[in-house]
C-alpha cells in the first residue's frame, strides 16, 4: 500500500501541517520514508472521513437507480468514508441475511464502510418487530434500526422498538411523518401547495411523530434519533426535549438546508423529496438549529431514482434526489461561508457525531492526528464548481442542483489509508 | 407573447379583455348558417384528454372546427397517474405529427405545464384542466357569461361585481382559475364553503373567504355552485349529504334571497339535490345552458389568439 505525505494541510481549517498516512494510520510525517507518495496539499483543508448516516444504495432489487458499488463510488467522492445503507430495498433488510449481503457487497467494494441499518419492522410494514436482535448480532453489526420511507406510526409498536434495542446499544431513526396527515402529499402544505393544486404535507405531521417519540423515548429512558428533520417547529420540539434531557439526535439535509417549496412551483419533479422543500422560514430554522447543535448531523438521504421516475408530470414522480457529492459543498455554502459553522463544527457535525450516533466510532468520527485511522479528506473550500449530473458517480442523474455554481470540491478521500479519491477523481 | 395558456395568472387584464372581446365577436357566428371561418386552416389541433371530459372535449373540437383547423381528439384514459411515462410518450407521438396546439386535460396538477416546460412539444399548450389547479378556458367562458348578463358584453363591466363562488373551493380547478380571472378583470370574488374545503392559505388569495352562505347572497351579482363530487363525502369534510345541502346548497329560498339582475352558474356536470336544487337550476336566473354555448367562442378565441391571429394576445412574453 502507497504510503502519503500530505504537505501543508490545514487541519480543520487551522494552521498547515504535514500529516503521513502509513499502514491505514496517521503517522508522524517525520517518519515518512523517502519513497512516501508527496501530495502538496497548499490551501487545502483535511476533514475526517465523513460519516452518512442516511444513504439509499438501492440493492438489492433497484439495481438500475444505484448498486453499492456506484453508490460508494460517490460517497467517496462527496468525501464519505462510511455510510449507513437505509433498509428499504427490495428484499427489506429486516433479517441477518439481507443485512449481512449489504455489509458484503460494501467490503468488496472497498470505496467506503457500508454499515447497513435494520428494518424496525417486517417489510416496513410497521406491524410487528423485525428480527432486531439478529441483524445486531450479524457480521454487519447493525445498530440503527430504521423504516425509512415509513414512519413507525404505531405508538406502542415504536415504544416497544426504543426498548428492545437497548439491549444492544441500538437506535430507532424515525421517518417522521404521520401518515394519515400526509395520504398523497405532494408537497409542503401552505400558500404555494393551494396555489398548485398540490395536495400538501403539512408540518404537523412530522412534529406530532416527533412530539410523540421523544415523549416516548423519555419515559422508557431510550435513544431516539429523527431522520431528516425539516420544519422550524420540528427544531423547537427538539430543542425542548434536549433541554428535558431526552436522549434524542437528530439529521438534517443538504437540500432542507439550502432549497424552498417555491421551486415546486416548476412542476419539475427533480424537487421533489419526502420530507418535502420547506419555506425559507424553516430552512433559516434548520441552519440555527445545526448552528447551536440542536440539529446533530448532517446526512444526505441519498436517493437515487431513474431517468423515468421523475421525468414525467409531478404526481406520477418519486420521491428522493441525489446528495453524497455535493453534500460538503452545501454545507459549505449554507453554513462555513456565512460564518454559521467553523471546519471543526463541520467535523462534528459531518464525521465525529453520525459515527457517534451510528456506534461507529471506535473505526469512524475519529480526530485527524496521529495515531487514529487514516481516514482522511482533503477539501478544496476556493475552489468553485458547475453540477453536471452527467458527471455524476451515482447510477442516477436526479440531482436538483444541476446548473448550480457550489462552493469547494472534495480532491482526495482515504479509507484507512488507501486513497479512494485523488485529484478529485476515483483513485 | 405566451405560446401556451396554463394559468389564468397568465393572462394580464389586456390579455383577457381581448379574449373576450374576441369571443364576443365570434359568438355570432354562432346564430349565422354557415358558423365556420378560415382562420386556423392547415393547422392541427390535437385535444389530449387523461381523463374524460365529455363536454369539454367537445368545446374544444368545435371550436377548432369552426376555425378550420384539423382535429385530433387522443384520449389516453386513466394510464398516466399508474405510469407517469405516457405523458411524456404521447407528447412525442403528438409532436411527430405536428400538432401547432395541445390541449391538454389531466389528472394531475401541473401537467400541462409540465408538458409546456419540459422539451418534449414545440406546439402550443392550452390547458382544458389539470389535477386540482386551474381550468382557465372554464374560467374564461364564465367571465364571458358574466359579462353578456351584467354588462352588455364588455368585460369592464366586471369591474366592482360580486362575484361568489360557492362549494369544494380545495378540490376545484374551475374556482382557482375564476379567483384569478375575475380579481385580473377588477370584479370582488367571495369564495363560501365550510373550512374543510377550503386550502390552506386561501387568505393569501385576492378573494374573500366566507362559511356563511346566507350572508353572501343578497349582495353578489352572480352566484356560481361548484361540484360536489361524490367521494368528497367519505373523507370526512363534511358530515352528511343533508348537512351539506342544508348550509351550502342553492335552494329556491336561498334563490329569492337574490337581487332581481343576478345570475346563477354551474361549471356542469351538477349534483342536483345536493348542491343545488332541480328549481334552481332549471330557472330563468340559471345560465348554465349559456355557458356551454359561451364556451366555444371563448375556446375560438383563445386558439385563435394563439395560433392564428394577427395580434397575438395572449399573454406576454414568455
Ligand atoms: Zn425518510
Amino acid at each position: 500500500m502507497s504510503e502519503y505525505l500530505i504537505k501543508n494541510v490545514a487541519v480543520l481549517g487551522g494552521t498547515p501541517t504535514d500529516l503521513l498516512l502509513r499502514d491505514g494510520v496517521i503517522a508522524d510525517p517525520a517518519d515518512a520514508p523517502a519513497d512516501a507518495e508527496v501530495i502538496d496539499a497548499s490551501g487545502l483543508i483535511a476533514l475526517p472521513g465523513l460519516v452518512d448516516l442516511h444513504t439509499h444504495l438501492r440493492e438489492p432489487g433497484r439495481e438500475d437507480a444505484e448498486t453499492v458499488e456506484t453508490g460508494t463510488r460517490a460517497a467517496a467522492l462527496g468525501g464519505f468514508t462510511a455510510v449507513h445503507a437505509m433498509a428499504n430495498t427490495e428484499p427489506v433488510a429486516d433479517t441477518a441475511g439481507v443485512v449481512e449481503q449489504v455489509w458484503r457487497l460494501g467490503r468488496e467494494a472497498g470505496y467506503c464502510d457500508v454499515y447497513p441499518v435494520g428494518a424496525v419492522t417486517v417489510g416496513l410494514d410497521g406491524e410487528r418487530l423485525a428480527e432486531l436482535g439478529a441483524m445486531a448480532d450479524s457480521a454487519a453489526r447493525v445498530r440503527v434500526f430504521s423504516d425509512d420511507g415509513r414512519c413507525v406510526s404505531d405508538a406502542v409498536l415504536m415504544r416497544r422498538a426504543l426498548e428492545y434495542v437497548k439491549a444492544f446499544d441500538g437506535v430507532v431513526a424515525q421517518h417522521a411523518q404521520e401518515p394519515r396527515l400526509t395520504v398523497d402529499a405532494q408537497m409542503n402544505e401552505g400558500e404555494l401547495s393551494g396555489r398548485l393544486g398540490l395536495a400538501g404535507w403539512p408540518a404537523v405531521a412530522e412534529e406530532a411523530i416527533i412530539a410523540r417519540d421523544v415523549l416516548l423515548a423519555q419515559h422508557v429512558g431510550s435513544r431516539l434519533h429523527v431522520c431528516h428533520v425539516s420544519t422550524s417547529g420540528s427544531v423547537e420540539l427538539i430543542r425542548w426535549a434536549k433541554g428535558k434531557g431526552v436522549d434524542v439526535t437528530a439529521e438534517a439535509c443538504p437540500h432542507h438546508l439550502l432549497l424552498t417549496d417555491e421551486l415546486a412551483a416548476t412542476y419539475d419533479p427533480i424537487y421533489k423529496v419526502n420530507p418535502p422543500l420547506r419555506s425559507a422560514a424553516d430552512v433559516a430554522a434548520l441552519q440555527e438549529g445545526l448552528a447551536d447543535g440542536t440539529i446533530d448531523i448532517v446526512a444526505t438521504d441519498h436517493a437515487p431514482h431513474p431517468h423515468e421516475d421523475k421525468d414525467c408530470e409531478w404526481a406520477a414522480a418519486a420521491f428522493g434526489m441525489l446528495g453524497l457529492e455535493t453534500a460538503l459543498s452545501i454545507v459549505q455554502q449554507t453554513m462555513v461561508d456565512p460564518g454559521r459553522l467553523d471546519w471543526a463544527g463541520v467535523a462534528e457535525r459531518m464525521s465525529y457525531a453520525p459515527a457517534r450516533i451510528g456506534r461507529v466510532s471506535d473505526r469512524h468520527g475519529r480526530p485527524v492526528q496521529v495515531g487514529e485511522p487514516a481516514n482522511v479528506v482533503l477539501y478544496d473550500p476556493g475552489a468553485r464548481r458547475t453540477i453536471e449530473p452527467s458527471e455524476s458517480a451515482s447510477l442516477s442523474r436526479n440531482t436538483p442542483y444541476r446548473g448550480m455554481e457550489l462552493p469547494g470540491r472534495v480532491v482526495a478521500t482515504f479509507l484507512r489509508g488507501k486513497a479512494t479519491v485523488l485529484d478529485g477523481k476515483l483513485a | 407573447m405566451k405560446r401556451h395558456l396554463l394559468s389564468a395568472a397568465d393572462l394580464s387584464r389586456a390579455d383577457a379583455e381581448l379574449i373576450l372581446s374576441t369571443a364576443a365577436e365570434l359568438r355570432e357566428l354562432a346564430d349565422r348558417p354557415i358558423k365556420k371561418l378560415p382562420a386556423l386552416r392547415g393547422r392541427t389541433v390535437v385535444n389530449l384528454f387523461f381523463e374524460d371530459s365529455t363536454r369539454t372535449r367537445i368545446s374544444f373540437e368545435a371550436a377548432a372546427k369552426r376555425l378550420s383547423a384539423d382535429v385530433i381528439n387522443f384520449a389516453a384514459k386513466g394510464s398516466s397517474l399508474s405510469k407517469g411515462e405516457s405523458l411524456k410518450d404521447t407528447a412525442l407521438t403528438l409532436e411527430a405529427m405536428g400538432a401547432d396546439a395541445v390541449v391538454v386535460r389531466h389528472g394531475a396538477s401541473g401537467a400541462p405545464h409540465r408538458l409546456a416546460h419540459s422539451g418534449w412539444v414545440r406546439s402550443s399548450v392550452v390547458n382544458g384542466g389539470d389535477g386540482t389547479h386551474e381550468h382557465p378556458t372554464q374560467a374564461l367562458l364564465d367571465a364571458f357569461t358574466m359579462s353578456r348578463h351584467l354588462g352588455q358584453g364588455q368585460a369592464r363591466s366586471l369591474d366592482g361585481r360580486r362575484i361568489v363562488i360557492v362549494g369544494d373551493v380545495l378540490h376545484s380547478r374551475v374556482a382557482r382559475s375564476n379567483a384569478l380571472l375575475l380579481h385580473t378583470l377588477g370584479a370582488e370574488v367571495t369564495l363560501v364553503a365550510p373550512p374543510t374545503l377550503l386550502p390552506v392559505g386561501v387568505g393569501t388569495w385576492p378573494v374573500e373567504v366566507s362559511y356563511d352562505l346566507d350572508a353572501a347572497l343578497p349582495k353578489a351579482d352572480a352566484v356560481m355552485m361548484l361540484r360536489v363530487q361524490r367521494e368528497r363525502m367519505h373523507g370526512g369534510f363534511f358530515p352528511t349529504a343533508r348537512e351539506y345541502s342544508r348550509r351550502y346548497g342553492l335552494d329556491g329560498k336561498r334563490m329569492a334571497t337574490l337581487q332581481d339582475h343576478t345570475i346563477v352558474m354551474h361549471p356542469g356536470p351538477m349534483v342536483r339535490g345536493m348542491e343545488i336544487t332541480a328549481d334552481v337550476a332549471d330557472s330563468d336566473r340559471s345560465v348554465i345552458v349559456e355557458q356551454v354555448t359561451n364556451g366555444v367562442a371563448v375556446r375560438m378565441a383563445v386558439l385563435y389568439l394563439l395560433l392564428g391571429g394577427s395580434t397575438p394576445a395572449v399573454g406576454g412574453e414568455e
